[in-house]
């Protein structure tokens, strides 16, 4: 009897390993980092027996660039040194795990950290003493938005938040920066509809080649078989992400590397509004996630992309209060032509914000497609966003105050950081402290 | 077949360190360790990482910055497009080593630090801080153990060896200390080697 129960559960066990749906083997609700690749289970386990180092290689597999690029401040080399060997002893800090367990929902806080708040009074009790600005304050505030973060704090560190006393709240100039094309306009490349390539029978839909003849692609001379049918191969319908790959190659990485893109990064079926856990419209609820869903195929809208395809899946009070507020009255403006180019606010402007990189043709901009980039700690939007248009001290404040970031920025903020006056009183004590010395 | 500690730091450090010369080719670990003490290798190790910070110093920051006014060095050489600091470089230079795994570690301390976390922590680095600021010329060697593991221990004087790093210090705001200069000890290069 209890074999053939025992032998049931195994097969049943196994049969759910090996099939697609591995719920079973969840230990935990997974992060929102994670959850819509939990059922990969091997992007992390890696092996099922190699522990630690193996997990941490998985980790940084997905987030090592983005913590070089964000100047991690606290690498793994800081803690290797021997010298450390009794802080290891409380917090592990060589290994990711040791402040972000996955599947503890019971202990996962914000940026999915599972240790207490005040975690930094580890090795920082004595921040009090070096610093008078910070005598008596608890750690329970540490990385309160405007402080600290642990990896990212290219925007926080004291120099940075001096070289910004005194900035009005918003730029006299206030603008987006404006991308670098390839083509400066000359159209000398330029494809009109009589020259499209696509076979007689495929090229019948009048809608379709409009949108095409009017695109930047046909502009850029790309025809509809360098996308349908590349390198002579056959002919397809509707090409993949890897195709768009060919010529974006930074924007499908980025795409792949944030939540729209990540599943399949993993080979996982594409993401769904269905799947998400934000709030999202019902009606787009089994829509699948690719470069076209935003970017209708032929006519490659920035403007659309940029606005309607969010607002058409995003349902949360953040994107509902977008219309009508200070920055979409900036982007409707900007749009109709009554004010001048990079003065409008859309959803990508902050949450996809230009990056600039360099490729065999020199320095080029692109979109950053990877909609965490900026988002997550949302300190991380300072410098390739806010502060295109607005002075550091509003924007920190303006950051620190979720009530309104969920209005979305109607109003004046209510939070106020102190961030920009501590670092003048300790600029000012060292100035007391030297002209007493003379 | 997997080397001893020592032997694996005689390929890495002496590969580097210009001083290499009985190990390079033997994979064998006790007979490529029989004539290395922890402190030679320390020292040699020691000597290497001085004179490239010593070379950088000067003909490049101390040149560029203080003589020429061509170019800045600062602590944040990135958003000021700026030359590393020399002290940065070292710890850059540390944590490289530290990310390949090499069995040995390095740091560079003081008493009078900049940044508090990069004062002396554990009772061997206290005393051999103190030892090479009162004791001009003359290094500290001690054993220890940390996080159950023993180590040869070994810290060096860090002399000012150029304006640039007399300036940079004593006008930092975070300076516990104004009165530097020049060929004053700043602070110290500790050396660990697991035994």
């Amino acid at each position: 009897m209890w074999a053939a129960l025992s032998l049931a559960l195994a097969g049943y066990l196994a049969a759910r390993l090996l099939g697609p749906d591995k719920t079973v083997f969840l230990p935990g609700a997974t992060t929102s980092g994670h959850h819509q690749i939990e059922l990969a289970c091997g992007v992390c386990h890696q092996d099922a027996f190699g522990g630690g180092p193996v997990l941490q290689d998985a980790c940084i597999n997905c987030h090592g660039a983005e913590l070089a690029a964000a100047d991690d401040s606290h690498p793994q080399a800081k803690f290797t040194d021997p010298r450390n060997a009794d802080r290891l002893r409380d917090i592990d800090a060589r290994q990711c795990i040791a402040c972000h367990v996955e599947h503890r929902p019971d202990i996962t806080g914000a940026m999915g950290v599972t240790l207490p708040v005040d975690f930094c009074i580890s090795c920082h009790a004595g921040v009090g003493e070096e610093r008078p600005t910070h005598a008596g304050l608890d750690h329970m505030t540490c990385q309160t938005a405007g402080c600290h973060n642990f990896h990212d704090n290219r925007a926080l560190y004291e120099d940075f938040l001096l070289r910004h006393v005194g900035e009005a709240p918003v730029r006299a100039t206030p603008r987006r920066p404006q991308p670098v094309l390839p083509v400066a306009g000359d159209d000398l490349n330029a494809l009109r509809l009589a020259q499209l390539d696509a076979p007689a029978d495929r090229a019948q839909d009048a809608a379709i080649t409009a949108d095409w003849a009017h695109s930047a692609h046909a502009r850029g001379g790309v025809n509809c078989t360098a996308c349908h049918a590349p390198a002579g191969e056959p002919w397809q319908d509707r090409p993949g992400t890897a195709v768009c790959a060919e010529c974006h190659q930074p924007q499908v990485q980025g795409f792949l590397a944030g939540k729209h893109g990540m599943r399949p990064a993993q080979d996982l079926p594409a993401m769904t509004p269905a799947q998400a856990r934000l709030p999202m419209h019902a009606a787009a609820a089994h829509s699948e996630l690719s470069c076209a869903s935003c970017h209708r195929p032929h006519a490659y809208d920035t403007a659309r992309a940029a606005v309607q395809a969010c607002l058409s899946c995003h349902d949360d009070s953040h994107t509902r209060a977008y219309e009508g507020s200070p920055h979409h009255r900036l982007w409707l403006a900007e749009q109709a032509g009554e004010a001048p180019p990079g003065s409008g606010v859309s959803c990508a402007s902050c949450h996809m914000p230009l990056r600039t990189h360099t490729d065999a043709q020199g320095k080029r901009t692109h979109t950053e497609h990877n909609q965490n980039a900026t988002l997550r700690p949302n300190e991380k939007m300072l410098r390739p966003v806010c502060l295109n248009c607005h002075g550091l001290p509003f924007a920190l404040d303006a950051l620190a105050d979720p009530a309104l970031i969920e209005r979305n920025f109607r109003g004046q903020p209510a939070q106020h950081v102190r961030s920009i006056e501590m670092a003048q009183e300790n600029q000012e004590r060292d100035r007391r402290r030297r002209a007493a010395e003379q | 077949m997997s080397l001893r500690p020592l032997a694996r730091l005689a390929a890495v450090g002496l590969a580097a360190a210009t001083t290499a010369a009985c190990t390079s080719g033997s994979d064998s670990g006790s007979e490529a360790t029989s004539g290395i003490s922890p402190q030679v290798m320390a020292d040699s190790l020691h000597a290497v990482m001085e004179s490239d910070r010593t070379v950088y110093t000067r003909l490049i920051v101390n040149r560029l910055q203080n003589e020429l006014g061509v170019i800045e060095a600062s602590e944040h050489w990135k958003d000021d497009k700026a030359l590393v600091l020399p002290a940065q470089m070292f710890r850059y230079g540390a944590e490289m080593v530290a990310e390949k795994n090499a069995p040995f570690s390095y740091s560079l301390q003081s008493l009078w630090a900049v940044n508090k976390q990069n004062e002396p922590k554990t009772d061997a680095e206290k005393a051999g801080l103190a030892f090479v600021a009162e004791n001009k010329g003359q290094n500290y060697y001690t054993e220890e153990t940390l996080g159950g593991k023993k180590y040869f221990t070994a810290v060096y004087a860090d002399v000012a060896v150029a304006p640039a790093c007399v300036t940079c210090h004593n006008d930092h705001k975070d300076t516990p200390r104004t009165d530097f200069k020049l060929g004053d000890v700043m602070g110290g290069v500790v050396i660990r080697i697991p035994l």
